[in-house]
């Protein structure tokens, strides 16, 4: 069983055997076939990048390589080496709450710590959830349902492992839960599902990783992540994607945000082939906050189409979007920035800013900005900047001693750091360093 | 022997030639002063020197302790022992002063703790509390962004200094702070090369020689009272 591989091909016969495996309640088996008719009928995302290479049907839509362990020492070479890497086995003895990895389709490990699940916190796989929470139903895919796109739609027919995190009223949980997601089968298809619910004055820091081995044939990533932030909690959500580069990376990201909630969206997109990602955060009470601070790398032959939402529906709501993006060889950064407040959302304030530095002459970047605001009683603020590293500033780090790789990344490093110094330092040293790696590369 | 040789130097600037064939020899643990009117090319010579791409060298040579400058890529330089001290330094975003002076420090051989022992009397020194962790030159006056080359100086302790207009826009409390430092690394070795064409540093800090520099060429050379002429007399009449 351990070094099995299954794989399938989309069908309605597959998503019921998927259900079936999984012994999932009939409603979420009625849920994914409406899901699966929705997704034939939707039609592909009519903006953005060039998808016609992703090819439905040559993908693997289930495979499970490896087989639960109970520690981390179990897991395979390659997938441990990696987590050595990022020292989470020792962040999880130290600095994490819970830690959770997912191989293909199925989560392979978890843990929480003790204390933390004696204050009531849930930290599980979705599909354990589904089973164990018959009350889930009147969370799943509500926040996005899978009329919105058609990736969302895919993703409710086929969707297989995830996270759910359950935060008690009151509960602060103190140092952050994390889950890491690795594809390793070739041409798989990996639909994580994560719900998050913040019960009123709770908080939280979720932390995902994600990786693959480099494949030709072309992978698809297209998870899902709710979240739901209730009267005065908070929700950070971080994520770190260095996919390889022969991976689709299509997202759904959204929160509702309830009176004086607060949900931060914190993004490093360093690989994959093509990426859409525009985490939403929907203001629904007064007082509630979003901040949402992304940092691409687009190199060679990448396609990163990033971004942010914010919908201000009440009173008094915040939002602060920053994106920095870095884009080298033949690199595509697009930054899609979407501020939208709504006649009720009185004295609602919104700054979005965005910055772009282009490393070569080939790099290309564009940012499209949306703000639509329904009444006057509201500050919004945009800015955007292009630019190229100037000979002046690497002449002058040079002449200080810097060789041209070091000079380069001191100022690439600088101008990402907005948004580094909110990313964890496993990650940010992780960051830096692919960053350096490539440099050195570039520069010879 | 001098520590730094610059022979029949001829610069072109897009094309156009700026230097015609300069000759200039600075000392271990002297000041000198490179003076001359606008457009003279003081800058041009100390961009060139440091290896500016866009200064192309067309002929001579400039040996620091017997190497080849010219030869080397401006890190190079730099790592032999030369520092300039930009006239606009540009900003850099991001990076601060302290970060950037460590990874500078730590290329020439400086460990961290040789580091942390100087660094915060020479940032006390030079008057840069609380900017070094801002992001380098960003913001910064014009007299700040002088005392931050100053304090990058101070700390890289170069063989040979040169200074493009270490002066230009800093008030006289400033200036005392630069022309101390200057002192300082003088007397530590440093061969010091101050470019200005307005004397009043001068008087901080004595030259032990002067050139002027007049039309692409050292058109006059002498000691500290020509320095004194200059400011008596004027460029027009010394030169005459």
């Amino acid at each position: 069983m351990s070094d099995r591989v299954a794989t399938a091909r989309l069908s309605r016969a597959f998503v019921e055997a998927l259900s079936r495996e999984k012994n999932e309640p009939d409603w979420m088996l009625e849920h994914r076939l409406r899901c699966l008719e929705l997704f034939e009928k939707l039609p592909m995302p009519r903006f953005g990048p060039d998808l016609s290479e992703l090819d439905f049907s040559d993908l693997a839509y289930y495979a499970r390589p490896v087989a639960p362990v109970r520690s981390l020492e179990e897991l395979p070479e390659e997938i441990r080496r990696t987590f050595q890497a990022l020292r989470l086995p020792e962040a999880e003895q130290k600095a994490l709450a819970g830690l959770g990895a997912q191989v293909d389709s199925e989560v392979v490990y978890r843990s929480l710590l003790e204390k933390v699940r004696a204050q009531g916190v849930i930290f599980a796989s979705m599909d354990q959830a589904v089973r164990d929470y018959p009350w889930i139903r009147e969370y799943f895919m509500k926040v996005i349902p899978p009329e919105d796109n058609k990736f969302a739609a895919l993703h409710g027919a086929v969707w297989s492992g995830g996270t759910f995190i359950w935060i008690p009223p009151g509960v602060e949980v103190a140092v952050p839960l994390q889950s890491y997601y690795r594809m390793q089968t070739e041409r798989v298809g990996q639909f994580e599902h994560t719900l998050i619910i913040a019960e009123p004055g709770s908080s939280v820091h979720y932390i995902e990783g994600c990786s693959a081995p480099r494949y030709t044939r072309a992978a698809l990533h297209s998870g899902m992540v709710e979240i739901i932030a209730k009267e005065g909690a908070k929700v950070r959500f971080t994520t770190i994607q260095n996919w390889s580069k022969n991976v689709y990376n299509l997202n759904n990201k959204r929160a509702w945000v309830y009176a004086e909630a607060a949900v931060d969206w914190v993004s490093g997109s360093l690989g994959s082939k093509v990426t859409m990602l525009y985490p939403t955060s929907v203001l629904l009470g007064p007082g509630a906050s979003t901040e949402n601070l992304s940092f691409t790398f687009a190199q060679e032959g990448m396609w990163l189409d990033a971004g942010a939402r914010a919908i201000h529906k009440a009173p008094h709501t915040t939002s602060r979007l920053v994106s920095r993006s870095v884009v080298q060889g033949s690199g595509v950064s697009v930054f899609r920035g979407t501020i939208r407040v709504e006649e009720p959302a009185r004295g609602a304030k919104a700054h979005m800013e965005c910055s772009t530095l282009l490393l070569s002459p080939q790099a290309r970047s564009e940012t499209i900005p949306l703000l639509r605001t329904e009444t006057d009683d509201v500050e919004v603020g945009h800015e955007a900047t292009v630019g190229r590293v100037s000979q002046e500033q690497l002449f002058y780090l040079m002449s200080r001693g810097l060789d041209e790789s070091q000079a380069l990344s001191l100022i690439v490093n600088g101008f990402v750091s907005p948004i580094l110094k909110e990313i964890p330092l496993e990650y940010a040293v992780e960051l830096r360093g692919l960053l350096e790696m490539s440099f050195e590369k570039a520069v010879g | 022997m001098p520590t730094l040789v610059v022979e029949d130097l001829h610069v072109n600037v897009e094309g156009k030639p700026i230097l015609r064939g300069v000759d200039l020899e600075l000392e271990r643990g002297q000041v000198h002063a490179l003076m001359g009117r606008n457009g003279s090319g003081k800058s041009t010579l100390a961009l060139a020197l440091a290896g500016h791409p866009n200064y192309q060298v067309t002929r001579g040579r400039a040996l620091l302790d017997g190497v080849d400058l010219l030869a080397l890529t401006p890190f190079h330089r730099a790592r032999q022992g030369l520092f300039l001290a930009m006239q606009h330094p540009p900003e850099v975003e991001g990076v601060s002063l302290r970060e950037f002076l460590r990874l500078a420090c730590s290329e020439r051989g400086q460990g961290f703790c040789e580091f942390h022992k100087h660094y915060p009397s020479a940032v006390a020194k030079l008057a840069m509390e609380g900017l070094d962790s801002r992001g380098l030159n960003v913001g910064f006056s014009g007299g700040e962004k002088k005392r931050s080359e100053l304090l990058q100086l101070y700390l890289l302790r170069p063989k040979v200094a040169l200074l493009d207009e270490p002066d230009s826009g800093v008030d006289v409390d400033a200036l005392r702070l630069i022309a101390g430092a200057i002192r300082d690394l003088a007397q530590s070795g440093t061969a010091v090369l101050i470019i200005t064409h307005y004397p009043r540093i001068l008087d901080h800090v004595p030259p032990q020689s002067v050139f002027v520099l007049e039309d692409g060429r050292v058109a006059e050379r002498g000691g500290y009272e020509l320095a004194h002429r200059i400011a008596e007399e004027g460029f027009e009449e010394v030169l005459r």
